[in-house]
C-alpha cells in the first residue's frame, strides 16, 4: 500500500498528495497525521493536490475530516494547489469543504498560515 | 430500394427515351428555377442524376444508390448556395414524374411500374430536403458554438484580480464554460480576486443564482476570493422578492466598486498622483 509522507517544516506539517488516493490510503493518512500533529504540536496542515486529478465524496469528506483532526491540536488546515476540474467537481457533489482553507498554491498557503500566527 | 422486374422493365423505358425525358425534365426545371444557372450546367446535372437512377433501378451495380445520393446532395447544397428554398430543389426532382408520365400517358399496362417509379421519385425529392435540413442544422450547431465562445471572456484587471463580464442569459451549459475558464484563469494567472460583472445579464432567477453561487463555491476551493458586480436596482428587487440568499459573497453595484474593494483585500491603495 502507498503511504503518504508527512513531512515538517517550521511550525506546519507539509502533506504531498502524489498518488492516486485509495480509501485505505487515505484512513491510513488521516491516522499518521493525527499521530504527528500531537507528537509535534504542529500549528498548521498544508496539503498540496496539485497531483490529485480525480475527487469523489469519500475524498471530499476525508479532506473536511482531515480538517477536524488538525482543529482538535489546534492546527489550522490549507488545501493548495486544487485543479479547476476538482473544484468544479466538488462543488457538483455540493461539497464546500467547511473547516478547510485553501489557497492557489503551497506559497500562498504559507503566507496564509504566517499572517494568522502574526 | 427493392430492385424488381418491374424496375427493370422502367429502366429500360428511360434508356430508350432518355434524350426526350431529358430535354423535357429540363426544360420544367429551368422554367421553374426562373433562370438560375446555365443552361447546359442544369443538363449536366439532371443528366447525371438520371444515368445514376437509371443505372440504381437495374442493379447493375452495386455502388450506383450510393452515387445516386450524393449527387442528389450536392444538387441540394449547391442550390442551397444559389438561393433556392428546399422547395424549388424538391420541385426540380419531382419534376422527372411529369417528364416521364407524358411518355407513358398512353401506356396503359405499364400504370404499376409508374407508380413504383413515381414512389422512387418522392423519396429522392425528400432526401434533397433531408440534406437541406441537416446542413443548416450543422449551421446553427456551429454558430451556437462560437457565440458561447464569444460571450465569455476573462480579463486580467490588475496583479492578481480577474473580470468576468458576462453578457447575455446564463444557462447551464454556459455556467459550466464560464465556470472552466474563470478557475483556469485563476490558476493560470495566480490570482486571488475574481469579479463577476453581471450588468449584460437581462434577468436572475433562481436558476441563474444557483449557477452563481456554485461558481463562487469552486473559487473558494481553488483558495480564491469572487466578487459579483453589475447588480441593477430591478435585479436587486427581483433577488430580494424571489428570496435568493447571497450569504457571504461579496456584492457591488458597479464593476469599480468591485475592483476598489478587491484592491483593498490585496492591501492595496489607489490615491491621488
Amino acid at each position: 500500500m502507498d503511504r503518504v509522507p508527512i513531512l515538517r517544516i517550521g511550525d506546519n506539517l507539509f502533506v504531498s498528495i502524489q498518488v492516486d488516493l485509495q480509501d485505505d490510503t487515505v484512513l491510513q493518512l488521516q491516522e499518521d497525521l493525527a499521530e504527528e500533529l500531537s507528537g509535534t504540536g504542529a500549528r498548521g496542515v498544508i496539503i498540496d493536490i496539485t497531483a490529485v486529478e480525480i475527487v469523489d465524496s469519500f475524498i471530499g469528506r476525508m479532506l473536511t475530516t482531515i480538517g477536524s483532526i488538525s482543529r482538535m491540536f489546534d492546527a489550522e488546515t490549507v488545501l493548495v494547489g486544487m485543479r479547476p476540474a476538482v473544484a468544479i467537481t466538488l462543488t457538483e457533489l455540493g461539497l464546500s469543504l467547511r473547516g478547510v482553507r485553501t489557497a492557489l498554491n503551497a506559497e500562498k498557503g504559507l503566507r496564509l498560515l504566517a499572517a494568522r500566527d502574526g | 430500394m427493392q430492385i424488381d422486374s418491374s424496375q427493370t422493365r422502367m429502366a429500360a423505358v428511360l434508356r430508350e427515351n432518355q434524350d426526350k425525358i431529358l430535354a423535357r425534365w429540363s426544360e420544367t426545371v429551368l422554367a421553374s428555377s426562373s433562370g438560375r444557372g446555365g443552361a447546359e450546367a442544369v443538363g449536366r446535372e439532371l443528366a447525371d442524376i438520371l444515368g445514376l437512377l437509371e443505372r440504381a433501378m437495374t442493379g447493375a451495380d452495386e455502388s450506383a444508390p450510393g452515387e445516386l445520393r450524393a449527387a442528389l446532395a450536392e444538387l441540394s447544397r449547391s442550390r442551397a448556395r444559389e438561393g433556392a428554398t428546399p422547395s424549388d430543389t424538391a420541385m426540380s426532382v419531382f419534376a422527372l414524374k411529369d417528364a416521364v408520365y407524358e411518355l407513358m400517358a398512353d401506356k396503359a399496362e405499364m400504370v404499376p411500374e409508374f407508380l413504383a417509379f413515381s414512389r422512387m421519385v418522392d423519396d429522392l425529392g425528400l432526401q434533397t430536403f433531408e440534406t437541406y435540413v441537416t446542413a443548416r442544422e450543422q449551421i446553427i450547431a456551429d454558430q451556437a458554438e462560437s457565440m458561447l465562445e464569444l460571450s465569455t471572456p476573462v480579463v486580467r484587471l490588475w496583479d492578481g484580480i480577474i473580470a468576468v463580464p458576462l453578457v447575455g442569459t446564463l444557462d447551464s451549459a454556459r455556467t459550466q464554460l464560464v465556470m472552466e475558464k474563470m478557475l483556469n484563469a485563476l490558476v493560470d494567472e495566480g490570482a486571488e480576486h475574481a469579479v463577476i460583472d453581471i450588468t449584460g445579464v437581462p434577468t436572475v432567477d433562481t436558476e441563474v443564482a444557483q449557477h452563481l453561487l456554485k461558481t463562487v463555491m469552486a473559487a473558494r476551493l481553488l483558495g480564491a476570493e469572487c466578487t459579483i458586480s453589475g447588480i441593477r436596482p430591478q435585479i436587486a428587487h427581483t433577488i430580494v422578492s424571489l428570496g435568493i440568499e447571497f450569504g457571504d459573497i461579496a456584492t457591488k453595484a458597479t464593476l469599480a466598486d468591485a475592483l476598489a474593494f478587491a484592491l483593498r483585500r490585496s492591501g492595496l491603495k489607489v490615491g491621488p498622483a
